[in-house]
């Protein structure tokens, strides 16, 4: 029974781990052959304790995840206002309609050039692009979650006598708490994405730029170990944003 | 709502549309935004026709038209190959309970990976040239499609399974009769969001590794403050990002048409 487990919990470790064996095997034998673009997992292991030890690890991460959690406290903001109102009025939501289509599809790296040619580099650019990425997901996510708002508790609501903003604010907003969190976990996805693809295409700052950086000075270690740790800060932030949202459905009574 | 009525909004809808384009005319002619930043509709708009060769004065300009083409080419190229690779994995992976056991947490881990991140690992290996960039495009946008396939094989209904095993259908069978068709709705869904993908990781990269096209195009306009030019790249992205996207809606409806009862 125990074996079973360990099994079960040994299983996924193993793919990953021939995988780095075979890359390490490759790159030691293309380093022997004197190509310096490749670096084995063991060096960049090593490298990635060093940027650890100095700190730079530290700044460059606190610099991409900050920004993008503003860009996404802005791009969210305005979705979900956005959303609820255009979700609430039928009438809005048509003629709002047209707009929507044209503008959602402009790819958000299009606006990078824009974005520095208005704000320069740092911080203000990057929030920028990571807000219009994101608010176009919330938007739409949120749009269908108001609509598909009980009918009856608005008919409260209209009993009630309740301004349009209390029906927001007391009604609406908590009847779509659970596809909220659904969508917010959407916009954690893509603001990370964006914040380090706007790093990488322009911003000399954050992780994004750190991995730039390493590759144009020739040290694939340390650009391994940034792939690496952009992989895992990934990871982690998705997934803890699946057990908030897995916690918040538990909490409001939805099966998810 | 009658037939009238929406026909009526619709209509509003285009009205509003037009209005924002007013709003733009407005701030830029009369000069609350700066016209560094925000060019005016009407120079947006000559720079198009200029670009696209459009303008009838001929000789000059015509670049846009060439930068379009590289940026759609590159962006259709990696996805019609993320997509083949993307269905061929997943099948292999998702028909095999026993694989996607060992493999699928990995998968799992590289998902949230951003594909741009890619580019500095794929210019040390390929350098800077157009396959760089196709590669880095492709491998991004097959994600979505690979993941999907391999989502779509798992969600196999257990009967239809059992059905296989009964007609002692080969592995071949059963992935081409069972596993694709089922899989399908989730596969094209995977394949729209690689759409959008391959344009993305095919601007960055043309940002990055200086290949032409529409990428390339506008940070240049950028760094030289041809505003009316940047905006008129944005606009073309905008419109290969509807365009595309449109197209596959249509297509995604009518193949899926023999699933809807």
């Amino acid at each position: 029974m125990t074996d079973g487990r360990l099994f079960r919990w040994l299983r996924p470790w193993v793919f990953p781990i021939v995988l780095i064996g075979a890359f390490e095997w490759y790159a030691r034998r293309a380093a022997a052959l004197g190509s310096d673009a490749l670096a084995p997992p063991s060096a960049a292991a090593k490298a990635f304790v060093g940027a650890a030890m100095d700190g730079s690890l530290w700044t460059a991460t606190g610099f991409t995840l900050g920004t993008a959690a503003l860009g996404l406290l802005l791009g969210a903001v305005l979705g979900i206002a956005l959303g609820v109102v255009l979700g609430l009025s039928r009438r809005a939501a048509q003629l709002g309609s047209v707009s929507i289509e044209v503008l959602r599809p402009v790819p958000s790296v299009a606006l990078i050039p824009l974005a520095m040619l208005g704000f320069g580099f740092g911080v203000r650019m990057e929030l920028a692009i990571v807000a219009f990425a994101t608010f176009w997901p919330l938007l739409v996510l949120v749009q269908a979650a108001v609509q598909q708002v009980e009918p009856r508790l608005l008919e409260v609501s209209r009993v009630l006598g309740l301004s349009a903003r209390e029906r927001a604010f007391k009604i609406v907003l908590p009847a779509i708490v659970p596809r909220l969190f659904v969508a917010l976990r959407l916009g954690v996805a893509v603001a990370l994405v964006v914040a380090v693809t706007v790093e990488i295409a322009a911003n000399p700052n954050g992780m994004g730029y750190a991995m730039m950086i390493a590759q144009q000075s020739f040290d694939p270690a340390l650009m391994l170990a940034w792939l690496g740790w952009i992989g895992v800060v990934g990871f982690a932030v998705n997934a803890g944003m699946l057990m908030l949202q897995r916690a918040v459905s538990r909490r409001m009574g939805v099966p998810s | 709502m009658n037939d009238n009525r929406i026909g009526l909004y619709r209509f509003g809808s285009l009205g509003v549309l037009l209005a924002l384009v007013a709003l733009w005319w407005v701030a830029s002619n009369a000069g609350w935004v700066s016209r560094v930043f925000l060019p005016t509709p009407q120079a947006t708009f000559a720079s198009l026709l200029e670009g696209l060769n459009l303008s009838g004065s001929g000789d000059s300009g015509g670049e846009l038209l060439g930068f379009t083409h590289a940026t759609v080419g590159r962006m259709i190229e990696g996805w019609l190959l993320a997509s083949l690779f993307g269905v061929l994995l997943g099948a292999a992976i998702g028909v095999s309970p026993q694989v996607r056991a060992w493999v699928q947490p990995t998968l799992e881990f590289i998902r949230p990976l951003p594909a741009s991140a890619l580019l500095p690992l794929a210019i040390s290996i390929f350098g800077l040239n157009p396959g760089m960039v196709l590669f880095v495009v492709a491998f991004g946008a097959m994600w979505p499609v690979l993941l999907a396939t391999v989502h779509g094989f798992a969600a196999v209904e257990p009967r239809l399974a059992e059905v296989a095993r009964c007609l002692q259908m080969s592995r071949a069978a059963y992935i081409w009769k069972m596993g694709l068709p089922n899989a399908m709705p989730d596969i094209l869904a995977g394949m729209r969001l690689a759409l959008t993908i391959a344009l993305i990781v095919a601007v960055v990269g043309e940002m990055i590794a200086s290949q032409s096209g529409l990428g390339q195009a506008i940070l240049l306009a950028a760094r030289a403050f041809r505003a009316s030019d940047l905006f008129a790249g944005i606009v073309l992205l905008g419109l290969i990002g509807f365009v595309s996207n449109a197209l596959l809606a249509v297509a995604e409806q009518r193949l899926l048409r023999w699933q809807r009862p």
